[in-house]
């Protein structure tokens, strides 16, 4: 059985790029979110204290 | 994990700025400001940290409101120039990681609103997303010429959401503020509408110049153009604004007015390149950046 030649071959090193920039992204999302949360907490101690 | 297009028989993950155009950055642009601008016009302080995430909720809202929208409209940005590029209608990214995507960050977005101000704005800015989803997009747009006068409020949130993320409480000004924007988007989408008709048209949108024609849509961007100009000097008579904003108001209405008449009294042939109509578009962008200035100049700095 021969492949669809409409279908373009896996580009494996595409994928990993992909999975990488996603997770860096990823990480620096939560990092920074975590952060965030955290300064939010701080300063609603501030208003409420 | 979200994936997207299938390359061979493996399917790649969604490219992060794929997800990212999804938000409309442009119009997010717009409503970032337009948020500020009533948080900032708001009396009294507000901590920074809460402001910011505030206006980050609100951003990330308006992000989700965009990707819902793009979700639903994928079929018919396909048929138009404009957006056929978009990541949906390129093949560069699935519905259903759209869909998820818009979702997941809608709820993020009314978490974090709700962490860092109160339940009034969380309630206003939820109301803001499920109107432009549900209202504006999937049932007004593609059933009616007046879509956008009526599917202007969902863009016109944003002030009333900063300015209550602030207080807790609505007031004259930012319903003002409000009201500004809702008629600011009849005659902005409408001078679009001119220039990209034929778009508008093979998608099967019914939009004003496709339906009512040319000649009637230029006179109700004049007719709108004037009720704009005064809504947005009222809340200087009013004492909601002092002379900085009023001076501001009444000269830039003035312009836009003018641009108007140019193109609400105008007949166009073959080949006529739209310039008037273009002009109006890019100077409303400016016109409606440079009033919400003024109202926190005005604000900060009064005459």
């Amino acid at each position: 059985m021969t492949q669809d030649p409409t279908q373009e071959p896996f580009d494996e090193a595409e994928y990993r790029r992909r999975q990488r920039s996603r997770a860096n992204m990823m990480a620096w999302m939560l990092g920074g979110l975590a952060i965030l949360f955290f300064l939010i907490t701080i300063a609603k101690m501030q208003i409420f204290a | 994990m979200a994936q997207s297009l299938t390359h061979g028989e493996t399917a790649l993950p969604a490219d992060w700025r794929d997800l990212f155009a999804l938000t409309k950055p442009r119009v997010m642009s717009l409503v970032v400001f337009t948020a500020l601008c009533g948080l900032l016009a708001a009396p009294g302080s507000v901590h920074p940290v809460l402001a910011f995430a505030s206006i980050l909720a609100i951003a990330l809202g308006a992000g989700a409101s965009g990707a819902l929208n793009q979700w639903y409209e994928a079929g018919i940005d396909a048929k138009m120039k404009r957006t056929a590029g978009r990541p949906l209608p390129a093949g560069r990214l699935d519905r259903q990681t759209a869909l998820q995507f818009g979702v997941g960050l809608a709820a993020f977005s009314l978490f974090l609103m709700l962490f860092a101000s109160n339940w009034q704005a969380t309630l206003l800015l939820a109301v803001s997303i499920l109107f432009y989803v549900f209202v504006y997009t999937m049932w007004l747009k593609p059933r009616t010429p007046q879509n956008i006068v009526i599917g202007g409020a969902a863009g016109a949130f944003p002030p009333l959401i900063g300015w209550v993320a602030a207080t807790g409480s609505i007031a004259p000004l930012p319903v003002l503020l409000f009201l500004l924007i809702f008629l600011w988007t009849p005659p902005h989408f409408w001078a679009l509408a001119l220039f990209v008709r034929s778009d508008y048209a093979a998608a099967g949108i019914p939009m004003m110049p496709v339906v009512a024609g040319e000649k009637s849509t230029r006179r109700q961007i004049l007719f709108y153009a004037i009720i704009m100009a005064a809504g947005a000097i009222a809340p200087w008579p009013l004492g909601y604004t002092g002379a900085l904003y009023g001076w501001t108001a009444v000269i830039l209405s003035a312009i836009f007015v003018l641009l108007s008449i140019q193109v609400g009294t105008r007949t166009t042939g073959g080949g006529d390149t739209m310039q008037p109509e273009k002009r109006l578009f890019a100077f409303s962008i400016a016109y409606l950046f440079i009033l919400f200035g003024a109202v926190v100049a005005d604000h900060w700095w009064p005459l």
